[in-house]
């Protein structure tokens, strides 16, 4: 293997280290030039693919930059452009939309799921891997499948619906219906994924507090509500989290299912920077979109963590 | 390799309620659970289906159930009409070395967070994670430009190098399951004189054997799906991967729906494949991820 060539500097640190965790000198022991040498490939992959542009892009927010001129300085212009830009605000209040309706529709499906089947079910891991199948495919691939299954006129789902007398909607032809259909689209690719995670959270939870509950003469719903809800809120959590910061920066799916078509109703905040820089190439105008999306999330993920504090119950095991 | 060792207790089966001769609730349960799994599945068996149906049969109303007469036409023209053979081939070759770099990278780098005790370990690993909260669209277009001045564009470099080098959430995870393996065994191996690197390749490596399967399989997928950074950085069609290759057969094909049937199933074989091989490691991977959370 090639990695013998790359360690093999390192050979005079290795005869220092007999003497571990003593520390020789004031300068670095030999546990810390260990340290050092085992994050090193990490640390300049962090600093050369996340910090420097980071910071760079930060730099972008106030420069104006199309590729062919070098870049100048042009202060809050990049700012005030893209909060001037009505495609701005489609874009935020689109990408909102399809978030909001995404999250509690794929929670409801993979958390009913996961409470159907957290009990003795014949052929459990058959289902498991059927669910969780659309997650591992490429999504391109899949979306291009889905378009067809929405077209309009021949498609299946609408030949589907009309086996029940049921005239379906134009789809993504429709800009009152292109939103639903990337959303079940996401929905129905994610939830084998977040089922998963509300399973093992399910199985987590000891038996002997729902024994507890039940002999306490506590029904159904109550059991759902005072034991499985707190036991499972960090897991809850958890998903809440991930999948909201996925779904605001989903880009495969809508860019194949609509380009953010009809009429921009499924253009979304990804899309807009994508346009901006690789179409317009006003790079700084890119940045600035960019860095509200990042805002976004932080916020949404800064409250997310403060409310937690109120539900997440944390102290169990 | 049990699933134990991952995350005990997680998949021993706890029921609720006992399995009864028959009743009403559970044949209800298994009717929703069935149909979830025609939902789950029919796009599929739509996708294989219609590949291999003849150009005039794609449209019939009401669908054909099985091609009838099957045709591997349609593949045959993917191959033929796109460079579909040389995506595949980049498709792989993306996937496999940016996984090893980034099982080797992170895994070390997991090693020296779980196991040294070394100066700035807790800033270092708080910088770490602090970086996963800022999503790739910020970096997205410095990063361009530095693929740019360094002559990367239409090359797979920008499509690997990153990705073996940076991978704050496989360190992480590996992180955590390092931690979970006792110091005792490392301060024995020390004080047989072993040092760090062969500690680190003899004792960790094989230990860690259930996550670094984990994290391969969703890093070779991440790295297969990827369709954002391919459509940034390749221009030259012999260059594309996969899902280039079909999004191309969107545009420049109109749609013609057998081939980009085809296209489709192809570019979703290696994942399948994958996935019924290693089903059990990605149940547990995304149990271990959430029960982390």
């Amino acid at each position: 293997m090639s990695q013998a060539k790359v360690f093999k500097p390192m050979g005079t640190i290795e005869a220092d280290t007999p003497s571990a965790s003593v520390r020789k000198r004031r300068g670095l022991t030999s546990e810390d030039a260990w340290g050092f040498f085992f994050i090193l490939p990490q640390v300049i992959g962090l600093v050369v693919f996340v910090i420097v542009p980071v910071v760079f892009s930060l730099y972008l927010c106030f420069a104006n930059w199309d590729f062919v001129k070098p870049p100048e300085v042009v202060g809050l212009s990049n700012i005030q452009s893209v909060l001037a830009d009505e495609d701005f605000y489609t874009a935020i209040r689109n990408t909102f939309v399809i978030v909001l309706t995404i999250v509690p529709l794929t929670v409801i499906i993979s958390l009913g799921l996961a409470l159907l089947t957290n009990r003795n079910i014949r052929g459990l891991a058959l289902f498991k891997a059927g669910f969780f199948l659309p997650m591992v495919t490429t999504s391109v691939a899949i979306a291009a499948v889905w378009y067809w299954l929405f077209a309009p006129d021949f498609g299946l789902i609408n030949a589907f619906l009309s086996m029940f007398g049921i005239q379906g909607p134009g789809w993504l032809a429709d800009p009152a219906w292109a939103k639903a259909a990337i959303v079940i689209m996401i929905s129905w690719q994610s939830m084998g994924y977040f089922y998963i995670l509300f399973l093992a959270g399910l199985k987590h939870i000891p038996q002997e507090y729902y024994d507890a509950a039940s002999i306490d003469g506590a029904e159904r719903i109550s059991l759902f509500r005072y034991v499985t809800l707190p036991m499972l809120s960090p897991t809850l959590f958890f998903v809440l989290t991930t999948m909201l910061i996925g779904s605001f920066t989903t880009f495969d799916v809508a860019y194949v299912l609509t380009r953010g078509g009809p009429v921009n109703s499924t253009y979304t905040i990804v899309m807009y920077i994508y346009d901006l820089a690789f179409r317009y190439f006003k790079m700084g105008s890119a940045a600035v979109a960019s860095w509200v999306l990042f805002i976004i999330l932080f916020v949404i993920t800064l409250v997310q963590f403060q409310f937690s504090k109120l539900w997440v119950n944390y102290d169990q095991q | 390799m049990t699933s134990n060792s991952l995350s005990p207790g997680v998949f021993q089966n706890r029921s609720l309620v006992r399995w009864p001769a028959f009743n009403l609730e559970m044949v209800l349960i298994y009717i929703v659970l069935l149909l979830v799994l025609i939902t789950t599945i029919v796009p599929f068996y739509w996708m294989v289906t219609t590949s291999l149906k003849m150009d005039e049969a794609i449209f019939r109303m009401p669908p054909d159930l099985l091609p009838s007469p099957a045709t591997i036409n349609n593949y045959q023209q993917v191959f033929d009409l796109m460079p579909m053979g040389a995506a595949l081939v980049n498709s792989i070759k993306i996937a496999v070395i940016a996984t090893f770099g980034t099982l080797l990278s992170s895994s070390m780098a997991a090693y020296a967070f779980a196991k040294i005790k070394f100066r700035f370990r807790n800033v270092l690993f708080f910088g770490f994670l602090a970086t996963m909260m800022i999503p790739g669209q910020v970096t997205l277009i410095p990063l361009y430009i530095l693929f740019s001045r360094l002559g990367w564009i239409d090359t797979h470099l920008p499509l690997m190098v990153p990705f073996m080098l940076i991978n704050a959430y496989g360190v992480f995870l590996l992180r955590q399951f390092m931690m979970g393996i006792p110091d005792a065994y490392i301060e024995a191996a020390r004080l047989d004189g072993a040092s760090h690197l062969q500690i680190y390749f003899r004792i960790m490596m094989p230990l860690c054997k259930p996550a670094l399967v984990t994290l391969g399989l969703f890093s070779f997928l991440g790295n297969w799906n990827n369709f954002l950074g391919p459509l940034i950085f390749l221009n030259t069609d012999s260059n594309f991967t996969v899902p280039l290759i079909i999004n191309s057969f969107r545009t420049a094909y109109g749609t013609n729906w057998g081939l980009l049937m085809a296209a489709a199933c192809v570019a979703i074989i290696p994942p399948l494949l994958l996935y019924l091989l290693a089903q059990r490691f990605f149940v547990q991977g995304v149990a271990l991820s959430g029960l982390r959370g």
